[in-house]
């Protein structure tokens, strides 16, 4: 489903240039439910940015869904996230001036074609329903706490049904109960089909995941099945 | 999708009421300007009472004669026999009317003086012009065969000398040591119209209007009407030929022996660029005007631009999301542009309203006299337009700061 091939990340800046990625291999199986830990600064958002196509490689191959992305023109990624990728973020990145429903229509907003204005309701409604905030469609992101943004965020993610779920961080700013909510909605789209990559800090969570993958400084230094969820 | 944008527009201008309030004074008050400037030009170079076939008209207000070196000259208006030679006799043009500029005359109620302008014409006149008669006709040819003393006078002027409303026509009025008789009363025109503008209109072949003197110069203009526009070359040739047959040299007045003669009839605009631009056509008065209110512009809009640039931070995380659910960057540039639009547009409707109370108190204000300053169609096209203008020249530049900030970054903030 997605494919790093031989990838190497630089982040260059007037003065300083950081290596954030170096000499990374790694193939994520369509179904899979992979979740990455490591240190802080240890690239582990770089990698989800690249394999989200929202940040290219100084070097090596990303392949989405069989397609090797080669051509990094704006519209053609744009279209390429669009259609196959749902994004979850530590820190939500609601659009407080938009309500619950409107937020989770936004990928719809750029899918050409069949998306009219009650189709896209519809849609919207459904995946609210899915993370259990049909009760709260017309409320704004600040009357929401954590753990309800964050399902907010997860609508919006699955909404335009991509085959491609990357979270970064997702229960990193909620309590554990919280946090566990959330992990079990994900482990429901998982198991509803949905290839999910998950970066995280908190060991319980990454066991409940079929394979963790272990970063230390931009390099991969682990991978391994977790044979008792697979 | 647009409700999507306007919400969130909406929402930006009410979580920040002091910027809003600082932007939308700074866009009101300059598409107030402009508008107001749009109206003006429209009440002087558009078709309005009673000029409303301005369109058809060619104007020919002054002839030229030069010396034999070309180095000496001197320019005039037409004495009517000019007018009567070659003008008149012109067979492409529908109708040729006769008018003078006007003259100063003084007419007395009771001890108060009453400065007027008075206008001498012929018939035709009443017919190339659409004037409003609140009473009475025009003179036709016979009042001006028999030289017959009768006027027609302006509705201010029968406010100034019977009083409000007060009906006029039978009555005689006294105007410079004359009597006339009037015989109609017509709505006010206002002053810029300097062909049909005037308190007191009276036959041309009255003494008084000197239409006997000058062979060439005088003190009368000519309104052509064409049958149409298409009718504008062929005019303009045959009055070429006419003036063609002229035998020079001639003596004009003391000081000028004539060898060349310099005269074209043009539309109102062309007529009036010519004097004031030199030979400048009506795309240079447009050309100028159009920089003008982009010079105009300018400034608000720079101010503008960096108050959104300086903000666009705050919208760093909508920025990335959108991005990442798959907006293109055109895409992005588009809302943010049609959101300035929006502003705009809001500050365009304040704009309007106070360019329609600034308008009404100058036409009330006699500022202008007996103006008719409006916001009508045309104005009101041309102001969208401006507003559209203004709105783009604003925001695409913020617009495109923001949608080129890569995603990672705006995602981090
Ligand atoms: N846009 C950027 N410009 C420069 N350096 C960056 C940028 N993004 C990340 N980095 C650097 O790359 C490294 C990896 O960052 P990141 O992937 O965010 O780590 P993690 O998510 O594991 O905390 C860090 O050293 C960070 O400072
Ligand atoms: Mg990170």
């Amino acid at each position: 489903m997605i494919s790093l091939n031989n990838i190497e990340k630089v982040y260059r800046t007037s003065s300083i240039e950081t290596l954030a990625l170096a000499n990374i291999n790694l193939h994520i199986k369509a179904g899979e439910f992979v979740s990455i830990m490591g240190p802080s600064g240890c690239g582990k958002s770089t990698l989800l940015n690249l394999m989200g196509l929202l940040d290219e490689p100084s070097r090596g191959t990303v392949e989405v869904g069989g397609q090797v992305v080669t051509q990094y023109r704006d519209k053609e990624l744009a279209r390429l996230r669009n259609q196959n990728i749902g994004f979850i973020f530590q820190s939500f990145h609601l659009i407080n001036d938009l309500s619950v429903l409107d937020n989770v229509e936004i990928p719809l907003l750029y899918r050409k074609g069949d998306s009219t204005g009650p189709s896209r309701r519809k849609l919207a409604e459904e995946a609210l329903e899915r993370v259990g905030l049909s009760n709260r469609m017309k409320h704004f992101p600040n009357q929401l706490s954590g753990g309800q943004k964050q399902r907010v965020a997860i609508a919006r993610a699955i909404v335009g049904r991509p085959s491609i779920i990357l979270a970064d961080e997702p229960t990193g700013n909620l309590d554990s109960a919280m946090g566990n909510e959330i992990m079990n909605i994900l482990q429901g789209l998982n198991t509803d089909g949905a290839t999910i990559v998950m970066v995280t800090h908190d060991e319980t969570m990454a066991k409940k995941t079929h394979r963790l993958v272990r970063l230390f400084d931009g390099s991969m230094v682990g991978d391994s099945i977790l044979m008792s969820n697979a | 999708m647009l409700t999507n944008y306007i919400k969130i527009a909406w929402k930006v201008l009410l979580r920040h009421p002091f910027y809003t309030f600082i932007t939308l004074f700074g866009i009101s008050l300059t598409l107030t300007v402009l508008m107001v400037l749009t109206s003006f030009i429209d009440h002087l170079v558009g078709s309005h009472y009673p000029e409303y076939k301005r369109e058809r008209c060619l104007y020919l207000m002054q002839v030229r004669l030069e010396d034999s070196a070309k180095t000496s000259a001197s320019q005039s208006d037409m004495s009517y026999s000019f007018i009567k030679r070659h003008l008149l006799p012109l067979k492409t043009p529908e109708k040729v009317a006769v008018v003078s500029q006007w003259a100063w005359s003084n007419a007395y109620v009771g001890n108060k003086r009453i400065k007027v302008k008075s206008k001498f014409s012929d018939a035709t006149f009443w017919e190339v012009s659409d004037f409003t008669f609140l009473e009475g006709k025009p003179y036709n040819n016979q009042h001006i065969n028999n030289a017959d003393p009768v006027a027609v006078i302006s509705e201010a002027f029968r406010t100034d000398y019977f009083g409000l409303d007060v009906d006029a026509v039978g009555k005689t009025i006294e105007v410079d040591n004359a009597f006339y008789r009037v015989i109609g009363v017509v709505k006010s025109v206002p002053v810029t119209r300097i062909f049909t503008s005037a308190e007191v209109y009276l036959p041309y072949t009255l003494p008084k209007s000197n239409y006997r003197k000058g062979e060439y110069f005088g003190g009368f203009n000519a309104i052509i009407l064409a049958r149409n526009q298409s009718d504008f070359p062929a005019i303009k040739e045959e009055y070429a030929a006419s003036i063609r047959r002229i035998k020079f040299p001639f003596q004009e007045g003391p000081w000028l022996k004539a060898f060349y003669i310099e005269s074209e009839p043009l539309p109102y605009l062309d007529m009036f660029n010519r004097q004031l631009l030199v030979g400048g056509d009506s795309r240079v008065f447009y050309t100028i005007i159009g920089l003008v209110m982009l010079l105009f512009m300018l400034i608000p809009a720079i101010n503008l631009v960096n108050l959104n640039v300086g903000r666009s931070m705050e919208r760093a995380s909508e920025i990335g999301v959108r991005k990442a659910f798959g907006a293109p960057v055109g895409t992005l540039l588009g809302q943010f542009v049609i959101e300035n639009i929006f502003i705009t547009a809001i500050g365009g409707l304040i704009a309007l309203g106070l360019s329609t109370t600034i308008l009404l108190l100058i036409n009330q204000s006699g500022l202008i006299l007996h103006s008719d300053l409006t916001i009508n169609l045309t104005v009101l096209a041309i102001s969208v337009l401006i507003c559209l203008v203004f709105g783009i020249l604003s925001g695409v530049i913020p617009a495109w700061r923001m949608a080129k900030l890569p995603i990672s970054q705006a995602l981090k903030a």
